[in-house]
C-alpha cells in the first residue's frame, strides 16, 4: 500500500518538477487545466494529416514555420522590449544562407550542414547589428527604425542580384527573381541514415484513422513550433528570464541593480536572430525556394502584426496568431480578404491593446471555469495591463 | 560619369521627394508619437484625390491638387476622431453601455503602428476595388529644361522649390501662429497645457488633420510625375521615416537639414555608381549610420553643442 502512494507521489513529484522549470508569472498558462488542453491540442495536430478532408498537412506546415519567425519576436519585443522590424533580415538571411550551402553542397551531409549554416547566419547577423545598436546607446525607437531600414537595405540590395556577378559557388542569387531550385531538404549522414523532409508524401497507416497520406515535413515544422515554444517557455521563466522582463520594464532601474542590459539584450536579440534563421530555413526549405519579397515592407510588418494581435507578452499568442491570421490571409481569396484583415486588426489592437491571449487568459480567470482558484493571479495580468501597454 | 549639373538636379529631386514625404509624417509622428504606417497611403490618396479631379471632374491642375490635400485632411481628421482618439467610439460607447470603448493612441507607438497597418491594408486594397490596378495619369506640366545633351524635367525643379516653401509654411505655422504655440505647450507637457487652458484634444485634432493634408498635398504634388497605382504609397514611407529621425526633434529644421544630407548622398552615389539602386543603398546605411552615432538626431546634435558653448562660456 505505502509503496503504491509512494510511487505515485513520486511520479508526481517528478511531473511538477518539470512542471516548474516551464511554469512562472512570464507566461500564460501554468494551471493543470491548461496543460490538459495544451496536450489535447498537440494530439489533434499529430493527427492532423490523418483528419478528413485536411490533406498532408502542407499549408498548415507554412503556418506553423511562420509561427516560428512569431515567436523569436515574441522574446525579443514582447520579453525584452527591443521592437525589431528586423526579424525577417534574419530569416532571410537564414534562407539565403540555407540556400547557397545547400546548392553547393547538395547531399544529405551538406545540407544539414546547410540547415546549421542557416541558423548561425541568423544569430550571426543578429550578433552584429544588435552589438552594433545597443553597444552604440541607441534605444527605443531607434532600434526600431535601423531594423526597419535594414530590411530596405536588404531588400534594395538583394533585388539587384541579378546576373553572374551574384554568385557565390554553384548558387546564384537571382536578384529579383530570386534562387529557385533549392535541394530538397534531406537530414542526415550521406551513407549513414538520411531522411527526405520535402516532396515526400508517404502513406501511413495509424489505428482509427486507416491508411492515409503524410507530409512528413509537417511533422518537421511542428516538432520546430512545439520545440521553440517549451525553450522558450524555460528560458523567459528562468532567471535569465526575469532580467530580459527587467530590462523590458525599467532599463535604466535593471542597469542601477547591477545587471550588464546591453549584454542581456544582445543576448535575446542573437537569439531572436537565430530563431528567426531557422524559421528561413525551414521556409525556403519548404517552398524550395526564395526569392527578395522577404524583405519587403509588408512581410517585415507581419511579425509585429502577429505578435500584436495574439499579445506580444505572450508566446502562446504569438503562435495561435501567426497561424490564424497567416491562414485567414493565404486561405481566404478575393477583393475583399485584406480589407477584413486590416479591419481585424484595426478592431483588434484598438480595442484590446494587450492583444487577444491575454485577454482571454483574463476572462477564464475571472469566470474561475476550471475552480482552480489556488493560482496567484499574474502581475503582468493586473486589469492596469491596459495601462502599461503603452511602449516608450 | 559625374557631371555637375546632373548632379545637381539629382540633388534638388532627392531632397523634395525626401522632404515631401516627411513632411506630413513629421507632424504627425514627431509631435503626436504616432508612428502612422498608413502615411503613404494619405499619399496615394491625395495622388489619386487630385489625378480624378482633373480627368474625371476636368479641374486645372493647381485646383486639383487643393482637392486633393483637402480631401485627405478631411480624411485624417475621420481617422483622428474615430482610430487615434478614440472620441466616436467612446462616445457611442458612453452612449450604449455606459463605459470607454477605447484608449487614444497617442505615444503608444507599436499599437498606433499596428492600427494603422490595418488601415493602410483597408486603403490600398479599397483603392484597388473601386478604381482598378491603375487609373489615367496626368501629364507631366512646364516641359523640360535642356543641358547640352541632357534634359530635365522642369516641373521636378519646381518640386524642390516647393519643399522649401512647405518647410517655410510649416515653421510659421508652429513658432508664429496661436495654434503652433499650443500645439508645442502640448508636446512638452500636455497637462499642464490643459491647466492653462489649452484644448488639447482639439489640438491633436488639428495636428492630425494638418499632418494628413500635407501628405495629401504631397501625393498631389508627385501625382503628375508617378504611375498612378494602389500601392504608390510605399516608397515614400522608409524615406520619410528616415527622414524624421535623422532629423531630430527640431521638426522643421531637422526635416530640412536630413533631407539635404540625405538627399546629397543619394544624389552622390547615384551619381558616381551610375545606379539609383546604390544611391538608395548608400541614402540608407548613412541613415543607419547616422542613428547609431547621433541618436538625438542633427537638431539634437546642433542642440547639444550649442549647450556645451553656453556652459563654456
Amino acid at each position: 500500500m505505502g509503496t503504491t502512494a509512494d510511487s505515485v507521489r513520486d511520479r508526481f513529484g517528478f511531473l511538477a518538477g518539470i512542471r516548474d522549470r516551464f511554469e512562472g508569472p512570464n507566461t500564460i498558462g501554468n494551471s493543470r487545466p491548461f496543460w490538459i488542453g495544451f496536450a489535447a491540442v498537440l494530439a489533434v495536430l499529430a493527427v492532423y494529416p490523418f483528419l478528413p478532408f485536411i490533406g498532408t498537412g502542407s499549408q498548415l506546415s507554412l503556418f506553423l514555420v511562420l509561427a516560428v519567425l512569431g515567436l523569436s519576436l515574441s522574446l525579443v519585443w514582447g520579453y525584452s522590449g527591443v521592437l525589431s522590424f528586423g526579424q525577417v533580415v534574419f530569416f532571410g538571411f537564414g534562407a539565403y544562407t540555407f540556400g547557397v550551402v545547400s546548392i553547393n553542397f547538395p547531399d544529405a551531409t551538406g545540407i544539414t550542414g546547410a540547415v546549421v549554416a542557416g541558423v548561425l547566419a541568423g544569430g550571426l547577423g543578429a550578433a552584429l547589428m544588435g552589438y552594433f545598436m545597443f553597444y552604440g546607446g541607441v534605444r527605443d525607437v531607434y532600434v526600431t527604425i535601423i531594423t526597419l531600414v535594414s530590411t530596405m537595405v536588404m531588400l534594395t540590395f538583394m533585388s539587384q542580384t541579378a546576373g553572374s556577378a551574384w554568385t557565390i559557388g554553384e548558387a546564384a542569387l537571382g536578384g529579383f527573381n530570386g534562387m529557385p531550385d533549392i535541394p530538397l531538404l534531406t537530414l542526415g549522414i550521406e551513407g549513414v541514415f538520411t531522411f527526405q523532409f520535402v516532396f515526400n508524401e508517404m502513406q501511413v497507416w495509424l489505428p482509427l484513422f486507416g491508411w492515409n497520406e503524410i507530409d512528413p515535413f509537417y511533422y518537421l515544422s511542428l516538432v520546430a513550433v512545439v520545440g521553440t515554444y517549451f525553450g522558450l517557455r524555460a528560458l523567459v521563466n528562468s532567471d535569465f528570464g526575469r532580467v530580459m522582463v527587467a530590462v523590458r520594464e525599467d532599463e535604466d532601474r535593471t542597469r542601477m541593480f547591477g545587471y550588464d542590459v546591453k549584454r542581456a539584450k544582445l543576448l535575446v536579440f542573437t537569439l531572436g536572430g537565430a530563431l528567426a534563421g531557422l524559421a528561413g530555413v525551414l521556409y525556403a526549405a519548404r517552398n524550395v525556394y526564395i526569392d527578395p519579397t522577404v524583405f519587403e515592407l509588408w512581410f517585415a510588418t507581419l511579425p509585429v502584426v502577429w505578435v500584436s494581435v495574439g499579445g506580444r507578452k505572450s508566446l502562446l499568442g504569438a503562435v495561435i496568431a501567426t497561424v490564424s491570421i497567416e491562414y485567414f490571409r493565404l486561405s481566404i481569396g478575393g477583393d475583399w480578404a485584406l480589407v477584413v484583415l486590416g479591419a481585424l486588426l484595426l478592431v483588434v489592437i484598438v480595442a484590446l491593446p494587450g492583444g487577444l491571449v491575454p485577454w482571454v487568459d483574463r476572462q477564464v480567470r475571472r469566470l474561475d471555469v476550471f475552480g482552480e482558484s489556488g493560482e496567484a493571479p499574474d502581475p503582468g495580468d493586473a486589469p492596469d495591463a491596459a495601462a502599461e501597454v503603452s511602449d516608450s | 560619369m559625374v557631371n555637375g549639373l546632373n548632379l545637381a538636379f539629382q540633388f534638388l529631386d532627392s531632397f523634395a521627394f525626401i522632404v515631401l514625404a516627411a513632411a506630413g509624417l513629421a507632424i504627425i509622428f514627431g509631435i503626436m508619437g504616432v508612428i502612422n504606417l498608413a502615411h503613404g497611403e494619405f499619399i496615394l490618396m491625395g495622388a489619386y484625390g487630385t489625378t480624378l479631379a482633373v480627368t474625371k471632374l476636368g479641374l486645372p491642375l493647381p485646383v486639383a491638387m487643393g482637392v486633393g490635400a483637402l480631401v485627405t485632411a478631411g480624411f485624417g481628421l475621420i481617422v483622428e476622431r474615430t482610430i487615434i482618439s478614440g472620441f466616436v467610439p467612446n462616445w457611442l460607447g458612453q452612449r450604449t453601455i455606459g463605459r470607454d470603448l477605447i484608449d487614444p493612441l497617442y505615444d503608444r507607438l507599436a499599437d498606433s503602428m499596428v492600427a494603422t497597418f490595418g488601415l493602410s491594408l483597408i486603403m490600398v486594397q479599397g483603392a484597388r476595388i473601386l478604381f482598378g490596378n491603375s487609373i489615367e495619369t496626368v501629364a507631366t506640366p512646364l516641359g523640360n529644361v535642356a543641358y547640352g545633351e541632357f534634359s530635365y524635367s522642369t516641373y521636378r525643379v519646381v518640386l524642390a522649390g516647393v519643399s522649401i516653401a512647405i518647410l517655410v509654411a510649416v515653421y510659421y505655422l508652429f513658432t508664429r501662429t496661436d495654434y503652433g504655440m499650443r500645439a508645442r505647450a502640448t508636446i512638452q507637457d500636455e497637462d499642464t497645457a490643459k491647466a492653462l487652458g489649452v484644448d488639447t484634444e482639439r489640438i491633436y485634432m488639428t495636428t492630425f488633420a494638418v499632418g494628413s493634408g500635407l501628405a495629401g498635398l504631397t501625393g498631389a504634388l508627385f501625382a503628375p510625375v508617378l504611375s498612378m497605382q494602389p500601392t504608390l504609397g510605399d516608397q515614400f514611407l522608409v524615406e520619410a521615416f528616415v527622414a524624421v529621425v535623422v532629423g531630430g526633434p527640431s521638426v522643421v529644421l531637422g526635416t530640412a537639414l536630413s533631407g539635404g544630407a540625405l538627399g546629397l548622398v543619394n544624389a552622390t552615389v547615384t551619381n558616381l555608381l551610375d545606379s539609383t539602386t546604390f544611391g538608395r543603398i548608400g541614402l540608407l546605411v548613412v541613415a543607419i549610420l547616422a542613428l547609431r552615432f547621433l541618436p538625438e538626431g542633427i537638431t539634437g546634435f546642433i542642440e547639444r553643442i550649442r549647450a556645451r558653448r553656453q556652459e563654456g562660456e
